[in-house]
């Protein structure tokens, strides 16, 4: 029975790539390496300041060692989700990144490029036509949100990845794509079963996190044949279990059984999953169900405004014991001098809610010292720097019935003090839309280094 | 009958974003035998979950039994978008202790 192998050599590209790992993932002679090199996860700034949340040189490291290995084997490499949110400004940062690495090693490689930006006057026309639903959300996308987003962005499926790889290319750079699409593309170029080529795609993209011990950025294979697939850590010292590799199905999803791509879904309820070998994992039973008509899922974010914060502590129990009313003193000061519009002035108190907010049961403090952080969101760099100086002396000196410490109710750490911490951006598209061609929005590029 | 907590019996309890508008809890447990007894217990349902999170149960979405995992999966609405203003946790990472604390009937040994 013909097989197939596919390498990733991490779950995200720039985290680490683990040299014996990748070497010993070589010896299973891998029809491709593909990798991962983004997320929605750090948060919306990455978006929309159009700028990765790797660093440069970590990535320039990683994807060196992989094209290394593909060039050496002649065998595909395919990266997505470039530069992290796969906007316009990511993929050109990735591409600088690429052409350096082949200017240094005088490499000539086909390559195709792959944008995923959405035009916000096709998006506007869609949503007029009624083919935009929400996702997660309970708010339809209007064209005046539309207006005011910053960027968007949609995740490509296979059928991109698929086209750009019939154009005889090396290497496979792509904007935001879905992260079991840019591992299944060579094998479903190749004509394996799209339910286990997407599955396999989805436990490969976080590489090693589907084996045991969970640490670190490390590799994961996987091999599909026309029955099955197979994990498998190269990194001997790790295993996949049917524990690990199941688990990794929860992973960042709200539903573990169903998981949708542009082209359909697959369904994870006849999944079985056996120790194959004390190493390795075989699943089958996996079942791909073709959608009726394409749908993308969209990403995008709008500003806010710009950030500035001051980070603090209070060690005394008298101030301790009577926070929010001296909070509320602090507002009323800002207040006085600023009104309450055009601005917003937070608190986040460490040791009390500073991690769960809203979501935190615990209301009373057990603690002995509570760190204070004060954040400014303002139109403007300038009214959040002074929004926040002024909150921030307002804190030091204000009174509180019973003060002893005239002096000073605040420890910095820090000189100076005001920290100015950026545009600030919020998710504010998150929908589904629907097209009639999974290749609409995502023009393939394709020029040699 | 005494009582255990989910962390005392769970080889996992996790929390983290699935998307910006959902946070995603996971209980992985370390054997069939402790997963079964524990799904024989029903007693994760959306009012318990909202009781533990402060929440209204509409916005706790799913409750759902994995077993090739051995795995209880409970996803509930984010207070907001991840990174909006008010964030505290962007990734959604510590947002587990209140499901990992939660005490349950458990023979003892």
């Amino acid at each position: 029975m013909r097989s197939m192998t596919i390498l990733a050599p991490e779950g995200m590209l720039g985290y680490g790539i683990p040299a014996r790992s990748l070497e010993e993932g070589l010896k299973r002679d891998p029809a491709a390496l593909a990798v991962d090199a983004g997320s929605t996860d750090p948060g919306p700034y990455y978006l929309g300041a159009g700028v990765p949340f790797t660093n440069r040189r970590a990535v320039k490291r990683d994807l060196t060692m992989m094209l290394e290995a593909a060039v050496e084997r002649r065998i595909p490499a395919l990266v997505g989700s470039a530069g992290g949110s796969g906007g316009r400004p990511h993929l050109e940062w990735m591409l600088d990144v690429y052409r350096e690495i082949a200017r240094e090693r005088k490499w000539r490689l086909r390559t195709a490029a792959i944008p995923a930006d959405v035009d916000p006057a096709w998006l506007k026309a869609r949503i007029a036509d009624g083919k935009v639903r929400p996702l997660d959300l309970t708010t339809p996308l209007t064209a005046d949100e539309v207006d005011r987003s910053v960027r968007i962005v949609a995740q490509m499926g296979l059928a991109p990845l698929v086209r750009a790889l019939e154009l005889d290319v090396d290497v496979v750079i792509a904007g935001r794509a879905c992260d079991a699409a840019v591992i299944g593309a060579v094998p479903i170029r190749a004509g394996f079963d799209p339910a286990l080529v997407i599955h396999m795609g989805k436990i490969l993209e976080c590489g090693g996190a589907a084996a045991y011990p969970r640490h670190g950025s490390d590799s994961l294979l996987g091999t599909v044949d026309d029955e099955s697939f197979t994990v498998e850590p190269p990194n001997p010292d790790k295993v996949c279990t049917v524990a690990s590799v199941a688990a990794h199905s929860l992973y960042e999803r709200a539903d573990p059984y169903v998981l949708h791509l542009p082209e359909g879904a697959i369904d994870l309820r006849r999944t079985r999953f056996e120790q194959a070998t004390p190493r390795a994992v075989r699943v089958t039973g996996t079942r791909f169900v073709a959608a009726e008509r394409c749908t993308l899922k969209l990403e995008g974010v709008r500003r806010v405004g710009a950030r500035t914060i001051t980070v603090a502590g209070v060690r005394d129990p008298i101030l301790v014991s009577q926070l929010d009313p001296w909070l509320a003193n602090v507002r009323e000061r800002v207040e006085d001098v600023y009104g309450t519009a055009g601005y917003r002035l937070l608190f986040h108190v460490y040791g009390r809610n500073g991690v769960m907010g809203p979501l935190e049961p615990l209301k009373q403090t057990q603690a002995h010292e509570l760190g204070v952080v004060i954040e400014v969101v303002a139109d403007d760099a300038e009214s959040s720097a002074a929004i926040l100086a002024l909150a921030r002396s307002a804190a030091l000196h204000a009174t509180y019935p019973g003060r002893k410490a005239i002096a000073g109710n605040l420890a910095f750490p820090f000189s100076p003090s005001d920290l100015r911490a950026g545009e600030v951006y919020e998710f504010n598209v998150h929908h589904l839309v629907e097209v009639d061609d999974p290749l609409e929005l995502f023009p393939i590029k394709v020029f040699e280094t | 009958m005494s009582t255990r907590t989910i962390g005392d019996l769970a080889a996992f309890v996790t929390s983290k974003n699935a998307g910006p508008f959902l946070l995603t809890l996971d209980v992985v447990f370390p054997d069939e035998p402790t997963y079964r007894a524990f799904k024989a217990l029903r007693v994760l349902d959306p009012v318990v979950i909202a009781g533990l999170y402060g929440i209204a149960a509409d916005d706790v979405l799913k409750v759902v039994e994995f077993d090739p995992a051995y795995a209880i999966k409970v996803t509930i609405r984010r207070p907001l978008g991840s990174g909006a203003v008010g964030e505290t946790d962007v990734y959604g990472a510590q947002q587990h202790v209140p499901l990992m604390q939660l005490a349950v009937p458990w023979p003892s040994k």
